[in-house]
């Protein structure tokens, strides 16, 4: 046996137990690529808030009640009386945000660089599967405080699966587990907003296997052969990471400390009323796109399954986009659209937060169209007859070029 | 020929546990199908919550021209009196100009009470209308502020995203002025 550890304890249980030799390859000797540019940081910065959304979480749910009667008091009573109640619960709210936040940043970087291509499906998948779970989860949460934002939200998003052919109603209704949000909705929601983040944590741990299996992207996009292009994890990355941790935090407490409601909807503290629908139901910011794109379309199933298409549209995105080249570096063209595709996004969520009404249902029917369009026409046309720059052999960029 | 007669046995027995393999595994499937159904059930409305199924209303309090809401299995009943000139706008409709076409005779027991719940058909938000203050929307019933769903004054989806009208609920007139919800 080979020795891996000096200490000898340490090696004796390693030796029965291999979690120290896999924490070692993965947080020390993992080769990484050398030229990884300040966007590879939110991978590790949503490992971060995840934590901080599990702890914080954790503490929140010592205090806090899921009886309709009394669960808006009880987080009254987080924020007044509990030591500390305040600034746990703005960290988990504003943590939501910046979660999303974080997950959106990620996303974009891993379409811009290609992330998604061969060989690496399977962990962009696993990225979408999470997404996904954060999207149910904080819609869950959402839930939870039982304000009056909370509770018609709640009832929109439910009411989705009432477009289901046939049997929608009974579906609402089993979901609900009465005939509209009441009691058993908020304990139920509460059982599984607890449980999906540990969901979460496996589908991440199956993320990382993943990608230490294929290894990290790169600016480049190209495939690392030589030693030098790659250097351990320790302490090149893990500092830089510690470092993306220093920022963060900074904006992330000004958020909790100056502006911990800016980014949530005043109408959710006023207490749920089943028999008042408030004048304008928004979600919360990081779910306007989507929202925009169910509201764009006039017809109830068709809207839901165009909201639902729009996400599970990446999943197919490795075989969409065509172009063999990764990175947007070498495709002049694709740079182009993808910058426009992300203005496109932000506007959706923009229009999203507006009545959809005369020019904004307009502008919304556009954006949702031209997101399609983007995934199902732009891409695969253009991996055909975009010419792209002569990509470099390896990343040092001595040596020959290849050509394309 | 022993070679062959070997070969057809061994083919025979392979047959045999396939067979029994799929008999076994389907059975097992539908074993724990049958198992999985309470689990899925439990989710169900309890019984406490089918309790709540029915209500009394009495109706000598409602105005004409006016209308109440009562709390039904959670959801808000419009209970609405209508007057003679409602009541003829609702029946001189163009069933053909409908978007989920109903006689306005087949949505009320006495024309003059409409009983509907009061639950947007789109996305389930509550339609404004019934406070004299509220907008009725441009039909003289409901108007949902959610989606900007109109509804007439037989609760009929007139304009907007809604796919069909107020829903009716089960009830029925125990005398003269009080009616059975449910």
């Amino acid at each position: 046996m080979v020795k891996k550890f000096k200490n000898k304890t340490l090696a004796w249980l390693d030796y029965r137990l291999p979690i120290f030799s896999i924490l070692r390859e993965a947080l020390v000797d993992h080769p990484t690529p050398r030229n990884l540019n300040y966007w590879w940081n939110f991978g590790s910065l949503a490992g971060i808030i995840l934590v901080i959304m599990i702890v914080s979480g954790l503490l929140l749910s010592m205090h806090y009640v899921a009886k309709a009667d009394l669960a808006f008091d009880s987080v009254e009573h987080i924020m007044r009386d509990v030591n500390y109640g305040w600034l746990i619960r703005y960290i988990h709210s504003v943590g939501a945000s910046m979660f999303f936040l974080i997950v959106y940043i990620h996303i974009a970087r891993g379409l811009y660089y290609g992330s998604y291509k061969s060989p690496r499906e399977v962990l962009w998948w696993l990225g979408i599967i999470i997404f996904l779970l954060m999207i149910a989860t904080a819609f869950l949460g959402y839930t939870l405080p039982w304000g009056q934002m909370s509770f018609w939200g709640a009832t929109v998003i439910t009411n989705l699966f009432s477009a289901v052919p046939l049997i929608g109603d009974n579906i609402v209704t089993w979901l609900l587990g009465g005939f509209s949000i009441d009691n058993p909705t908020l304990n139920r929601f509460y059982s599984l907003h607890f449980l999906i983040p540990f969901i979460i944590v496996g589908v991440v741990f199956l993320h990382i296997v993943s990608l230490h299996k294929v290894g990290s992207n790169n600016p480049i996009g190209i495939d690392l052969t030589l030693k030098q292009e790659k250097i351990p994890f320790h302490p090149y990355y893990t500092i830089k990471d510690f470092f993306g941790f220093g920022v963060f935090f900074i904006i992330f407490s000004i958020f909790i400390f100056f502006l911990p409601n800016s980014l949530g909807h005043p109408n959710n503290y006023i207490p749920a009323d089943p028999l008042v629908t408030p004048e304008h139901i928004v979600p919360e910011w990081y779910f306007l796109p989507f929202y925009a794109i169910l509201r764009a379309i006039p017809f109830k199933l068709l809207g839901v399954l165009a909201m639902l298409g729009s996400i599970l549209i990446l999943f197919v995105l490795p075989w969409l986009d065509t172009c063999k080249v990764r990175s947007c570096r070498f495709r002049p063209v694709y740079k182009q659209f993808y910058w426009i595709f992300i203005f496109n996004f932000i506007v959706l969520g923009w229009v999203g937060s507006k009545v959809p009404e005369g020019h904004y249902l307009i502008i919304s029917r556009i954006c949702t169209t031209y997101y399609f369009v983007h995934f199902l026409i732009i891409l695969p046309i253009l991996g055909m007859f975009e010419k792209t720059l002569p990509v470099p052999l390896n990343i040092f960029r001595t040596s020959k070029v290849k050509k394309n | 020929m022993i070679q062959i007669n070997k070969r057809k046995k061994i083919k025979s027995t392979k047959d045999r546990r396939n067979f029994l393999k799929l008999t076994t595994t389907s059975m097992a499937a539908v074993g724990s199908a049958f198992a999985i159904w309470p689990f899925i059930d439990s989710m169900n409305p309890a019984a406490d919550v089918l309790a709540l199924g029915s209500k009394e209303f009495d109706l000598s309090n409602v105005e004409e021209g006016s209308s109440k809401t009562v709390k039904w299995r959670g959801k808000p009943v419009f209970i609405k009196h209508r007057t003679k000139k409602e009541i003829n706008d609702a029946r001189k409709v163009d069933l053909s100009k409908l978007k989920d076409p109903e006689k306005d005779e087949d949505r009320v027991i006495k024309p003059e009470w409409l009983i509907v719940v009061g639950v947007c058909s789109h996305l389930g938000c509550i339609p404004l209308g019934q406070k004299s203050s509220d907008t009725k929307g441009d039909f003289d019933g409901w108007f949902c502020p959610c989606h900007g769903s109109h509804y007439d004054s037989s609760g009929r989806v007139r304009k907007g995203p809604a796919p069909k009208n107020l829903l009716i609920p089960k009830y029925k007139f125990i005398n003269e002025n009080k009616i059975k919800i449910g």
